[in-house]
């Protein structure tokens, strides 16, 4: 790799969604920046997930960056000159019985008095008109009408390229190995070489946790290897993106025909080795739940299972903001597989941050302080 | 051996899972089993002999002389294995291979057989799948009427049929003469024989001539080659190639010294050698890389064909293309290691034993490497024109590809694939994947070895929903996170 330039006024680390969304957006405001990613650009998370852009039973804490990351989805092609692959045909949580319903209800009324109205209870009977195919025992649900899909690793990619259009230099296949103090800025020990910037964004995702270490700000992250599969194609039978209340599924089918089947069922993860291992016994689960829920998928060929390495941390939620301890430093990593739609608005968020010190967007609950409290 | 017919005949865990019952696989399998290992060969054919020797206890095809005396040859791989005490598992597909969670150094391998699909256990495993033809996209390719040389030799040997109409074959491959003779002897209306071998190729390959000299190759393929070119029209130095036809093929143009001439044919067989199949070791995590002779992505094996994952070894053509006989002596010899590895053969007696076997195959491979100088495909149908589909899963085409890899700065196949889906079907990229890495590799001026291969999944194999439904399950949280 060229060493090029030494220096930048942000230097990201991590070309996944949230780096290269953040790189782009401090790009837009004028500053120089250098991103730094061990792979390729989308090569883990980002690349790899469900696609879904699901604004749908996030937890209140993420609502105003999933908002904020919302508008933006919707208009995706005006930022990155490219759609992304998004579709908005709404997701759907299905009821199972009425103890789900109750608990969708429930949810509902809690968000209605916060103030979010994207979430609303749908009966069975609209229920059955929005997903026809579902099993005829299902009470309900919750939709979230602006929720869809984007093909990950293409999003990913028109970020980066995006980002690149506007002068950010991107090092694919440069390691990170230190980040240490030098005066007034961080020095970025990479194997390719030091780079220096008086700010850092970690947006290494399951590997961001090593970074914070490093600065003296653990993080209790796992690295986790949701698995998902796809099927060949079948007619099309379903518009929105379903997840469940009671058990774990997410279900999508795509405009060719294929039904990705998902959910966060769990094989084994080897961060070192860009590796990860299925486990059979858990798709199984997965698949039985889709057998139940869809009689029309009974007879699907099932072509590929996979699973990409992401970082979950203990309490589901993302490390997001300014350092606790440094001047200089940020945090935007640990998105606990549910960070792809939080990708646009998050990078906009902290680029906002970085350049004017502050964002209207409540980020309240997602910072690093969380962990140094505990101690 | 030991016939299974359903899937819950397996025993929970074998020594040796051997997979693919072509000779490498039935000579493994055999050997193991001789060697007191515990043995199961799955296979996804109804019956033994792989892809050279297919249906060879089975076939239709009575006469002799049609399929060769080297054909025949096979009987004797199947005699050996049915004497063994090895379980047997015909129409078994293995679509995943991979180590066991409880059990690290177990591997875990999911079959399917008569559509009910099972986890079972086993401390070696030796991958015997084969090869696959190397995909050949000319424009009109995916027109009825096109099809593999391969293709048409599994429907002679399985059922005993040979294309009607007139036939034309084109490729280049000492596989194409076999199957331009098997399939003239057999009643084809063979109108022409296609050579697409590059001319230039005799100048590399000669250096590799005095081994050839010395090969068993050499006597059957002259042969084999003065008798195709006697009894068929046989056009040499073909630079172009096209199907045409509406909704069907109706003939091929060939272009040839600056010339261009059209063939009215009904059939049109493809072929342009073959390459490892490397689907399920990639899946299982072993290394490949390319061999630039070859021209292919191989595993990268030691002397005992042993993986870069310990337990797993490849033998037979998907361990680098060495031909049916090579293939069986690999089978053998990875056998001998498997059984060092689980501790029933000492060091060595491995090596007493596999000595013999080792000094004929490499007697087998003598003069390998001139057939793979020779006949290592032409740049123009590696790398084909842009309006070739190359992906027929997807549909994609030669000229989206290089125009994504330009305009997108595309670096490798699975980047490729977000953009344009190829690789992305049901084939897995076993019909595309080769090109896709030539044309990235042509734009970017890259090797194929820099530009790198897809990531494999499983399953490998196409397995059905309700299948995997069924599978034992463990109580795993299937509660999702309440919010």
């Amino acid at each position: 790799m060229s060493t090029g330039r030494a220096s930048a006024d942000v230097i990201v680390i991590g070309g996944g969604i949230h780096g290269c969304s953040t790189a782009l957006h401090c790009a837009l405001r004028g500053l120089s920046v250098i991103l730094i990613e061990k792979d390729h650009a989308g090569r883990h998370a980002s690349g790899v997930n469900a696609g879904g852009v699901r604004q749908l039973a996030r937890h209140v804490a993420e609502i105003p960056l999933s908002n904020a990351s919302m508008a933006i989805w919707h208009n995706i092609a005006e930022l990155v000159d490219d759609d992304c692959g998004f579709t908005s045909d709404g997701q759907v949580m299905v009821a199972e019985n009425e103890a789900d319903l109750a608990n969708c209800r429930a949810r509902v009324d809690d968000l209605n008095l916060r103030g979010f109205h994207h979430e609303e209870l749908i009966d069975a009977k609209e229920l059955r008109e929005i997903v026809p195919a579902v099993s005829d025992d299902c009470p309900g649900g919750v939709i979230s009408r602006r929720d869809g899909a984007a093909i990950p690793l293409r999003a990913t990619q028109a970020f980066k390229l995006k980002a690149q259009s506007l002068g950010v230099d991107v090092r694919e296949g440069v390691r990170v190995t230190k980040v240490e103090r030098d005066g007034a800025n961080w020095r970025i020990v990479t194997d390719a070489g030091d780079i220096l910037s008086p700010r850092i964004v970690n947006a290494a995702g399951a590997w961001g946790d090593r970074i914070a270490a490093d600065l003296d700000e653990p993080v209790p992250l796992e690295a986790v290897a949701p698995m998902l599969s796809i099927t060949a194609p079948l007619p099309a039978f379903i518009k929105p993106v379903v997840i469940l209340r009671g058990r774990k599924l997410s279900f999508k089918q795509f405009g060719n025909g294929t039904v990705l089947i998902g959910g966060g069922y769990l094989g084994r993860a080897i961060r070192d080795e860009n590796r990860t291992i299925l486990d059979w016994a858990k798709l199984g689960s997965n698949m039985k739940t889709v057998w139940d829920l869809f009689p029309i998928m009974r007879g699907a060929s099932i072509v590929r299972s996979w699973a990409g390495i992401e970082g979950r941390i203990a309490d589901d939620l993302p490390v997001f903001g300014r350092s606790a301890k440094h001047e200089g430093v940020y945090y935007q990593f640990g998105f606990s597989l549910h960070g792809f739609q939080l990708g646009p608005g998050a990078g906009a968020v902290m680029a906002e941050i970085i350049a004017t010190g502050r964002s209207n967007v409540p980020i309240d609950g997602l910072g690093i302080e969380r962990f140094a409290q505990a101690h | 051996m030991i016939p299974l017919t359903d899937i819950g005949q397996l025993a929970e865990r074998y020594d040796l899972v051997v997979v693919g019952a072509g000779p490498a696989g039935l000579s493994a399998a055999a050997r193991a089993a001789e060697l007191g290992l515990t043995v199961l060969l799955a296979d996804e054919n109804p019956a033994p002999g792989g892809q050279i020797y297919r249906a060879v206890t089975t076939t239709p095809v009575k006469d002799r002389a049609i399929l060769g005396e080297d054909y025949w040859r096979g009987a004797d791989i199947v005699a050996r294995f049915e004497r063994s005490k090895a379980a047997y598992a015909p129409r078994c597909t293995v679509w995943a291979l991979g180590p066991d969670e409880a059990e690290p150094e177990i591997f875990e391998i999911g079959l399917s057989l008569d559509g009910k699909a099972r986890m079972i256990a086993a401390s070696q495993v030796i991958l015997a799948t084969g090869a696959q033809e190397r995909p050949f996209p000319i424009p009109g390719w995916t027109l009825p009427g096109v099809m593999t040389a391969g293709a048409a030799q599994i429907a002679l040997k399985g059922a005993g049929i040979v294309p009607s109409g007139p036939t034309v074959i084109a490729g280049c491959g000492p596989l194409l003469y076999l199957l331009a003779s098997q399939l003239a002897a057999a009643g084809a209306d063979i109108v022409a024989v296609l050579d697409t071998t590059p001319k230039r190729n005799w100048s590399k390959a000669l250096a590799a001539f005095p081994d050839f000299l010395r090969s068993p190759y050499l006597a059957k393929g002259l042969k084999l080659m003065a008798q195709t070119r006697r009894k068929l029209r046989f056009v040499s130095g073909v630079t172009g190639l096209a199907a045409k036809g509406e909704g069907m093929l109706a003939s091929v143009t060939v272009e040839r010294g600056g010339a261009s001439e059209t063939i009215t044919c009904d059939t049109l067989l493809l072929h342009q050698g073959v390459i490892p199949g490397i689907n399920l070791s990639s899946a299982a995590g072993c290394d490949h890389l390319f061999d630039a002779e070859q021209h292919c992505w191989v595993p990268r094996l030691d002397s005992w064909f042993a993986s870069s994952v310990p337990g797993i070894a490849i033998a037979g053509d998907g361990a680098g293309i060495g031909g049916a006989e090579s293939a069986a002596l690999r089978g053998e010899i990875a056998a001998f290691d498997a059984a060092r590895r689980l501790g029933r053969l000492s060091k060595p007696d491995r090596d007493q034993q596999a000595a013999p076997i080792r000094a004929e195959l490499e007697r087998r491979l003598r003069g390998r490497r001139f057939l793979d100088l020779l006949y290592k495909p032409a740049l123009q149908f590696l790398a084909p024109k842009d309006e070739t589909i190359v992906c027929r899963c997807e549909e994609v085409t030669a000229g989206q590809i290089r125009d994504t890899a330009l305009r997108l700065g595309v670096t490798g196949p699975n980047q490729m694939k977000a953009f344009l889906r190829c690789g992305m079907g049901p084939c897995q990229g076993r019909l595309c994947g080769p090109t896709v890495v030539e044309l990235i590799s042509e734009v970017r001026g890259t090797s194929p070895a820099e530009t790198g291969y897809y990531r494999l999944r499983p399953p490998v194999k196409p397995v059905t929903l309700t299948e995997l439904a069924a599978l034992p399950q463990t109580d795993a949280s299937v509660k999702a996170v309440v919010r």
